[in-house]
């Protein structure tokens, strides 16, 4: 079936638009810890390539492969929230053991040790990948990338007359991040806890006087950004079917990306950074070459540190003192 | 019995000494003030009440509870408010949001908008401004804000660090009523002032620092008579 240039285009807007969901769940989590602690948290990408080894390790222990039905959808539900716990715990315990510490220290110093968590999750990813688990190829090759087993199926959602192809995997990659990120918006402005937070954020000695546990209240921040990162290497995982130990860098940097263009800080940017950098990624893929695709993300990083460091987004004006 | 006792306090930044020994006590309903030039460590004590900064030595008790090994954010539990130098607002926290704040550790609904209402009777342009953001507001409408903030904690004592600072002398003015209002629903309160007069004028009592040191301390009239207060402090 041939594709007109117009479906051609449809189709990679439809691709971007799902992997720039994927990206923007990440941004949430770089966007958050920055916007609190003003720490790039360099480790985060690989804190959701340890999400996915831990959601393909459960589908290894409980034997899941093409589950069908409702009982996919259970065990989708399963795999989200658990590794969101997983990673969501984890960062806050990183937070507590390594950041903590820092509080007062120069941000250089909280973003060296950022570096170093990095490095210890990536050697985390490659000897959990080593691990004897027939999912992970029976520990021959650590290094190998992983395949993670079609639970979600690829086919057309509305039917397959359709030229542009909205599969199944499209659905579910908006189905979990659309209320996501409706629930963390809600979560931030509308509750207790999110208005300490943005205080803690904008004078944390000022929230000390009000009684706002600040350091609990950072915790809490790495605990959700570390939960999105979780809930994302899970629909990673089931839209593209294979994991490495390695994919955090790449996921990492887009996010990263992605949350510096929207104006790092800003949940709203993080969004429309992501699905911006989704669009960039799909368009080059399809119209230049895959191989420019990486660099011309990492020179829209660039344009935006020199020309615009505050993102589309991002706060610009100074407050009064 | 005193409602604050600061005993021997000592505190510093690196290796400098900012505060050696002072010793500062409160009574139930009174208001204090504490004078002293810029760099005399009235900021640092108060910091240093309200738990912010660490002490290098001392005590300090409020209430009969032994503050001194508390966290900042236990100490508002127990009734003691910080209006901080510079007023330290939320500038991207609405104006009600920033009072929400003020009664984190509460959770009774009613009680909070019930104060919140006192707030506005007290500072009525805060209510006009309700839904603007913190940092949009004038100078004098943030150290209402900042004092609103802190009110909304319930206190039975508010610390205030320099509520006339860089602030129009209408709404100075406007806040030394507030001040003088709070001291009559039976506040106790502990002022931290540039504007010695006008801060001795309204006060019980004064403490006069100078390099981190109490060197006098007496009731407001008598401090304001003080020949020496007078040269150094009041400009005579």
């Amino acid at each position: 079936m041939e594709m007109t240039a117009a479906e051609v285009f449809f189709q990679q807007v439809v691709n971007g638009l799902s992997n720039g969901m994927i990206i923007a769940l990440i941004a949430l989590g770089y966007t958050m810890v920055y916007g609190i602690v003003e720490l790039i948290n360099w480790a985060h990408g690989d804190l959701f390539m340890l999400g996915a080894f831990f959601a393909l390790t459960l589908v290894g222990i409980f034997g899941v492969t093409e589950a069908s039905g409702m009982g996919a959808t259970g065990t989708i539900v399963v795999l989200l929230f658990s590794s969101a716990l997983f990673c969501g715990t984890f960062n806050y315990a990183v937070d507590w053991v390594a950041y903590r510490p820092l509080r007062k220290a120069p941000k250089l110093t909280l973003l060296v040790t950022a570096i170093g968590i990095s490095f210890i999750f990536v050697n985390i990813g490659l000897f959990w990948g080593g691990l004897p688990m027939e999912v992970f190829g029976g520990g021959n090759s650590a290094a190998a990338p992983k395949d993670f087993p079609p639970l979600v199926p690829a086919q057309a959602l509305f039917g397959n007359e359709e030229k542009v192809h909205v599969s199944v995997r499209d659905g579910l990659v908006f189905g979990v991040t659309v209320p996501l990120m409706i629930a963390l918006w809600w979560l931030v402005r509308h509750t207790k806890l999110g208005t300490a937070m943005r205080a803690v954020a904008q004078n944390p000695t000022a929230a000390s006087l009000m009684g706002i546990n600040v350091d609990r209240v950072i915790g809490a921040t790495f605990f959700i950004g570390g939960a999105l990162g979780g809930f994302a290497s899970v629909v990673y995982s089931l839209y593209n079917n294979t994991i490495s130990f390695q994919m955090g860098f790449r996921a990492g940097m887009d996010a990263f990306t992605a949350a510096v263009l929207g104006g790092i800080g800003s949940l709203p940017g993080a969004v429309l950074g992501g699905l911006l950098i989704g669009l960039t990624r799909s368009m080059s893929d399809q119209y230049l070459e895959t191989q420019w695709t990486n660099t011309i993300v990492f020179a829209i990083l660039i344009l935006i540190l020199v020309f615009r460091p505050s993102g589309l987004l991002g706060l610009r004006a100074k407050e009064k003192v | 019995m005193s409602l604050l006792s600061v005993e021997n306090l000592r505190a510093g930044y690196g290796a400098i000494d900012v505060l050696h020994g002072i010793s500062i006590d409160v009574r139930k309903g009174e208001i204090v003030s504490l004078i002293g030039a810029n760099g005399a460590g009235k900021t640092s004590t108060l910091m240093c009440i309200s738990r912010v900064n660490r002490l290098r030595g001392g005590r300090i008790a409020f209430n009969g509870t032994d503050i001194t090994p508390l966290p900042a954010h236990q100490v508002v539990k127990l009734g003691l408010a910080h209006v901080p130098e510079g007023r330290r607002i939320f500038p991207r926290l609405t104006v009600r949001e920033n009072l929400e704040m003020g009664a984190f550790l509460r959770n009774d609904r009613d009680g909070i908008a019930k104060d919140m209402e006192d707030v506005f009777t007290l500072f009525p342009v805060l209510k006009e401004r309700l839904a603007q953001l913190g940092g949009t507001l004038s100078g004098g409408e943030q150290q209402m804000l900042a004092i609103g903030r802190a009110l909304m904690s319930r206190p039975t004592m508010l610390m205030m660090d320099e509520p006339s600072m860089g602030i129009a002398p209408l709404l100075v003015a406007r806040i030394f009523d507030a001040v003088r209002e709070l001291r009559s629903r039976g506040m106790t309160i502990l002022l931290v002032e540039q504007n010695a007069r006008a801060a001795l004028k309204f006060s019980d009592r004064g403490y006069v620092l100078e390099t981190g040191n109490v060197v006098l301390s007496d009731t407001g009239a008598a401090l304001l008579a003080s020949p020496r207060v007078r040269e150094a402090y009041l400009g005579e």
